[in-house]
């Protein structure tokens, strides 16, 4: 079996696992429009106040379900002993993860796209500031699933890795969040956003090529 | 076969076995000990005596003597770590886990001391205790890396396979250092940007640097030693079932 087929094998395989499994698909979706109905109820429904925290509250409850979303990417295949297997496969590690982390980010961080209309409708975010709200989202949420990759390789061996796992994660996911979040805010003022975007498309493909190798590395710590 | 010539690796070799580092530290804490307070005592004299006071800032620019070394230090151990780490993954040696791991609370001591006097210093000079700037918040986010760092070796029970995690964590987390320290240039926010660092003409008197660059030696010496005492403490943690350890206990002090 080549590369390529092995690589397409995992997201066939992880993606139809993931659609047995529907219901668990839609807690990161609920959680994230949870949290962001939690705002107005605590800080007043006020409409200009709303509207100049929207970029951020979406892109917080963004990274919060991103965050619980995680867990799930290494755990069951570290439960049932498929991650072992994964590791003798002759084929390099670190690309087959990528392989896992993208079918765990069609699953989890692109539905956020689908919900993030409504979102913007609850918070009075001006529908200008759509597009680059969706571009950034479709930017920066691969990027989640990357950075949290390394995490989740790191904890998952641990029997309670949640707490520890934010506590890795989210210091490294906060040049995501000030440029994402600063995008959308200046689109919101109809300002120009390249430099954002093309920060977050440089970041993108950095992540791309580096996280990779130390989450293979965490991999192979984690399970021997 | 290596291109490291073989006296300069065979001194590695030496030193990194764990008996002989730790024969090695106590002799040199000594001395440590000494050039540190040879450093600290004129350069905190200079700095709180001598150099004359700011002519906007008055006497409260002071606390920079302690502030600006401990913010640098701050850095300075975290990139130390990372290439701690770097060699410990590469070459799996003991030692380079062991002073990795003896780093981290030094580096968030210092981390904390540097956002403690940083925001002292702000309440005169901006007027309040914290304020939402780059630096600042990048120095916050470096305490949380250096607490994730500990957290994580504490959290895995297996020291070695700790110890190789903590080191990739370090790896993955210098990343995050140039953001760091570029950020003044990214987000020119409401502190001031470096006066020392341009080297052709400071734009800070030389009787007040000469008392900063003592201190900032003397902070990096009592590093030294700190981690030396820290990293004693782990071995012998590490290798209590050591013979080496065993007959240093015997040894009737």
């Amino acid at each position: 079996m080549s590369l390529t087929q092995a690589v397409w094998a995992i997201i066939r395989r992880d993606l139809l696992l993931a659609f047995r499994r529907r219901a668990e698909m839609a807690n990161p979706l609920l959680f994230f429009v949870m949290v962001v109905t939690l705002f107005p109820l605590a800080v007043g429904a006020q409409a200009n106040l709303l509207q100049a925290m929207a970029p951020g509250v979406i892109w917080v409850s963004a990274l919060l379900a991103a965050l619980l979303s995680l867990d799930g990417l290494f755990r069951s295949d570290f439960e049932d002993g498929s991650l072992e297997q994964l590791l003798l496969s002759p084929h390099p590690l670190s690309v087959l993860i990528l392989g896992k982390i993208f079918s765990h980010w069609l699953v989890t961080g692109l539905p956020l796209l689908l919900v993030a209309p409504l979102l913007a409708l609850f918070l009075g975010l001006p529908e200008k500031a759509m597009p680059t709200l969706w571009l950034t989202l479709i930017l920066a949420t691969p990027m989640l699933s990357l950075i949290g990759a390394i995490g989740v390789a790191l904890t998952v061996g641990l029997r309670r890795g949640g707490m520890i796992l934010s506590l890795l994660v989210l210091p490294l996911y906060i040049p995501v969040l000030i440029f994402a979040s600063s995008a959308v805010d200046r689109a919101t003022s109809g300002l120009p956003v390249t430099a954002q975007i093309n920060i977050l498309m440089a970041m993108l493909l950095l992540a791309l090529v580096l996280t990779p190798l130390p989450t293979a590395a965490a991999l192979k710590m984690s399970v021997n | 076969m290596s291109i490291i010539p073989a006296p300069i690796s065979r001194f590695f070799h030496k030193t990194a076995s764990p008996p002989h580092f730790y024969a090695l530290a106590d002799k040199l804490i000594p001395w440590l000990t000494v050039l540190f307070l040879l450093l600290l005592i004129p350069g905190l004299y200079g700095g709180l005596v001598m150099a004359p006071a700011d002519y906007q800032q008055g006497d409260s620019y002071r606390i920079i003597y302690i502030h600006v070394p401990a913010a640098w230090m701050s850095l300075f151990i975290y990139v130390l770590m990372a290439i701690m780490g770097g060699i410990a993954l590469v070459w799996r040696i003991k030692l380079a886990e062991v002073m990795l791991i003896s780093s981290a609370p030094i580096g968030a001591g210092f981390t904390f001391i540097a956002l403690v006097t940083g925001s002292l210093w702000g309440k005169p000079m901006w007027g309040t205790w914290w304020v939402w700037d780059a630096r600042l918040t990048s120095e916050l986010i470096l305490l949380f890396l250096y607490l994730g760092v500990t957290s994580l070796y504490g959290a895995i029970e297996d020291k070695r396979d700790a110890a190789r995690a903590v080191s990739i964590l370090a790896l993955v987390g210098v990343v995050n250092i140039p953001i760091i320290h570029y950020s003044v240039e990214w987000w020119n926010t409401l502190h001031q940007g470096p006066t020392v660092s341009k080297m052709d003409k400071p734009s800070i008197h030389i009787s007040m640097l000469i008392p900063l660059l003592l201190m900032a030696v003397a902070f990096k010496v009592y590093y030294a030693i700190a981690v030396l005492q820290a990293a004693k403490l782990q071995l012998l943690k590490r290798e209590a079932s050591a013979q080496w350890v065993k007959s240093l206990l015997e040894k009737p002090q």
